[in-house]
């Protein structure tokens, strides 16, 4: 315990790089600067404290309606996404450590606008949802995947995987062809976004997050190393996604959305804008979208296209994963090219 | 450490009943796993972390965690949900869902109703009960009695109506199932989960937040009953 507490000291940012010594070992020496930092040590049993004195108090404190309905909502997206980051990470640190880098080079295509396509059709072998996709696409940069290849794969194996496209099926009993056009739409904004990497994109917005020394170390402890770092750094900015749906989630006034349906354009907007918002896992949104029958299936589909590619708390996930100067550019991007290809689509079929 | 917790948390919460308040029951194999993945995550940190210290000539730069700038002092965030999970046990959606929020039954499907089930009341689920009341107009509903199970919540007219919350996935994306009451209408506080047996009404009204329907339902007799262990439908 104590061991993973001195861990933890070292991911922080605030504390110095070196461990913090814990009592009772001292074959380290004290550097003088360590006696300044406050370690997690001290961090967690104040904190540990604060929450024995105050039980009462927050107890109370939550006693609000409307707070207990946001903590039971923040919580509940934590437990849904979990255990997706969870194999999502287990999978891209399978990745980062066991899948030699020579693989990847063989796999896809030379080309890197022919890798695209390839990457994108094979989203469709991932079943889950996006909380998943983005620790494995910043594993596939990291092994020298072409970025715009990556990405392709990122937008697309969230929306076209057989578990989500059943989902379809199931919450639109009355129309079938909402599965082929929900997964076409998302197939071709992903493909379109992975070319329009390869014009535009400049490899300096991807800042990873440095995982340094994977490759000296033993095959074990690489992989257990690169899953602690990529659950505690990808699940913190899942917090900071799910609280902020939470937050959506108990604020949006529903007769808001009522008064929005009745209009054809602004409809595909609000429902797309609504998806970004309420950031609900890829594998439940279809049956939301089945029951907001007030609007369009244009509408729906626009909200169907998007939530699975750029939402709150994917934004977030990325700004960390890839870094913020890369969010701020791809998350836009995505979202309207999301919109417009959902918008001609359906206009096309309904 | 952060890690152990949000594990633990999480194991615990899904060896219990605790899940069913957040998300749905098939999840629950994968939670188990994914706490379990996690707490030996936690334990093999902490294995690497006691090996490093008793070979001290090991530096730190080799430790194998160097971390960037924006390294994950924003994994602190993960202790939220597991303090959470386990000091606070949010409920499950109730009361306030369902006045916040517009009732489920919005589309008409197509389907052919079965027979109600044998028994004497016959036990249906609210959305069941609303859909064959709305849009097969109670034809499978006549002539026979029937136990809906369900929380009370103040309807828009201040009067208590039966309301199940309906998830598809998580507690994300909860949508009420509202019964309006007459007859032996249950008086006791909002949330209060109840059984009760009736007969079908053929009236319906409008859920003012989103137009949905909303069917009536003729209480004859009611009980109260302890919160179920799966609280949605």
């Amino acid at each position: 315990m104590i061991g993973e507490v001195i861990r933890l000291s070292t991911t922080d940012p605030a504390a110095p790089v070196t461990p913090a010594v814990p009592a009772g070992v001292d074959d380290q020496p004290a550097a003088p600067e360590r006696e300044r930092a406050v370690g997690s040590t001290e961090v967690l049993c104040f904190l540990l404290i604060l929450i024995g004195i105050l039980h009462r108090p927050i107890g109370a404190l939550v006693a609000n309606p409307r707070l207990q309905t946001w903590l039971t909502v923040f919580v509940s997206v934590m437990v849904q996404a979990t255990p997706f980051l969870v194999f999502g990470v287990v999978l891209s640190a399978v990745i980062a450590v066991f899948v030699p880098r020579s693989f990847w080079a063989r796999a896809l295509p030379r080309h890197p606008a022919l890798a695209v396509p390839v990457a994108g059709m094979a989203g469709v072998v991932l079943p889950g949802c996006e909380c998943g996709s983005v620790p494995i696409a910043g594993s596939l940069i990291r092994r020298g995947v072409t970025p715009a290849a990556a990405l392709a794969f990122l937008l697309a194996a969230p929306a076209i995987n057989p578990i989500v496209l059943t989902a379809t099926a199931v919450a639109f009993p009355g129309n079938p062809e909402m599965v082929a056009a929900r997964g076409g739409a998302s197939l071709v904004v992903a493909l379109l976004m992975g070319w329009l990497w390869l014009r535009l994109g400049r490899t300096e917005w991807i800042r990873l997050p440095h995982r340094a020394h994977l490759d000296g170390l033993p095959r074990m402890t690489a992989f257990w190393t690169a899953c602690r770092h990529d659950i505690i750094h990808a699940g913190g900015f899942l917090v900071v996604g799910a609280m902020a749906a939470a937050t959506i989630n108990v604020a949006m006034p529903q007769q808001l959305l009522h008064d929005l349906a009745a209009r054809p354009l602004l409809s595909v907007l609000a429902l797309a804008a609504l998806a970004v918002l309420l950031s609900i896992c890829s594998e439940a949104d279809a049956f939301v979208a089945a029951s907001l029958s007030q609007f369009s299936l244009t509408a729906r589909l626009a909200f169907l296209v998007v939530g699975p590619m750029i939402d709150l708390k994917l934004i977030s996930m990325q700004a960390g994963m890839f870094g913020r100067r890369f969010a701020v550019r791809f998350a836009p991007a995505t979202f309207t090219l999301a919109v417009l290809v959902a918008a001609s689509l359906g206009t096309v079929i309904w | 450490m952060v890690l152990a917790f949000l594990g633990g948390a999480i194991l615990r919460a899904s060896i219990t009943d605790l899940y069913l308040r957040y998300v749905k029951q098939g999840l629950r194999p994968f939670l188990i796993a994914a706490g379990t993945l996690l707490v030996i995550t936690a334990i093999v940190a902490l294995l690497q972390e006691l090996r490093h210290i008793n070979r001290p000539e090991a530096g730190p730069e080799d430790d194998g965690h160097g971390h960037g700038r924006s390294g994950p002092g924003v994994g602190w965030l993960l202790l939220l949900p597991a303090l959470a999970l386990l000091f606070v046990v949010p409920p499950a959606l109730g009361a306030d869902t369902a006045a916040r929020a517009g009732s489920a039954l919005t589309d008409n499907r197509e389907v052919a109703y079965p027979p109600l089930p044998p028994g004497d009341p016959a036990e249906l689920t609210l959305l069941d009960y609303g859909y064959r009341a709305v849009y097969d107009h109670g034809r499978t509903l006549q002539d026979r009695r029937i136990q809906l199970t369900g929380f009370l919540a103040p309807g828009p007219d201040g009067q208590p109506m039966l309301v199940r919350i309906v998830l598809s996935c998580c507690a994300a994306d909860g949508i009420p199932i509202k019964i309006g009451l007459r007859g032996q209408v249950p008086q006791a506080p909002a949330n209060t989960w109840v059984r009760a047996t009736g007969r079908w009404i053929p009236h319906t009204a409008k859920d003012p937040v989103n137009d949905a329907d909303v069917p009536y339902f003729q209480v004859e007799d009611w009980q109260h009953m302890p919160a179920p262990a799966e609280p949605y439908e």
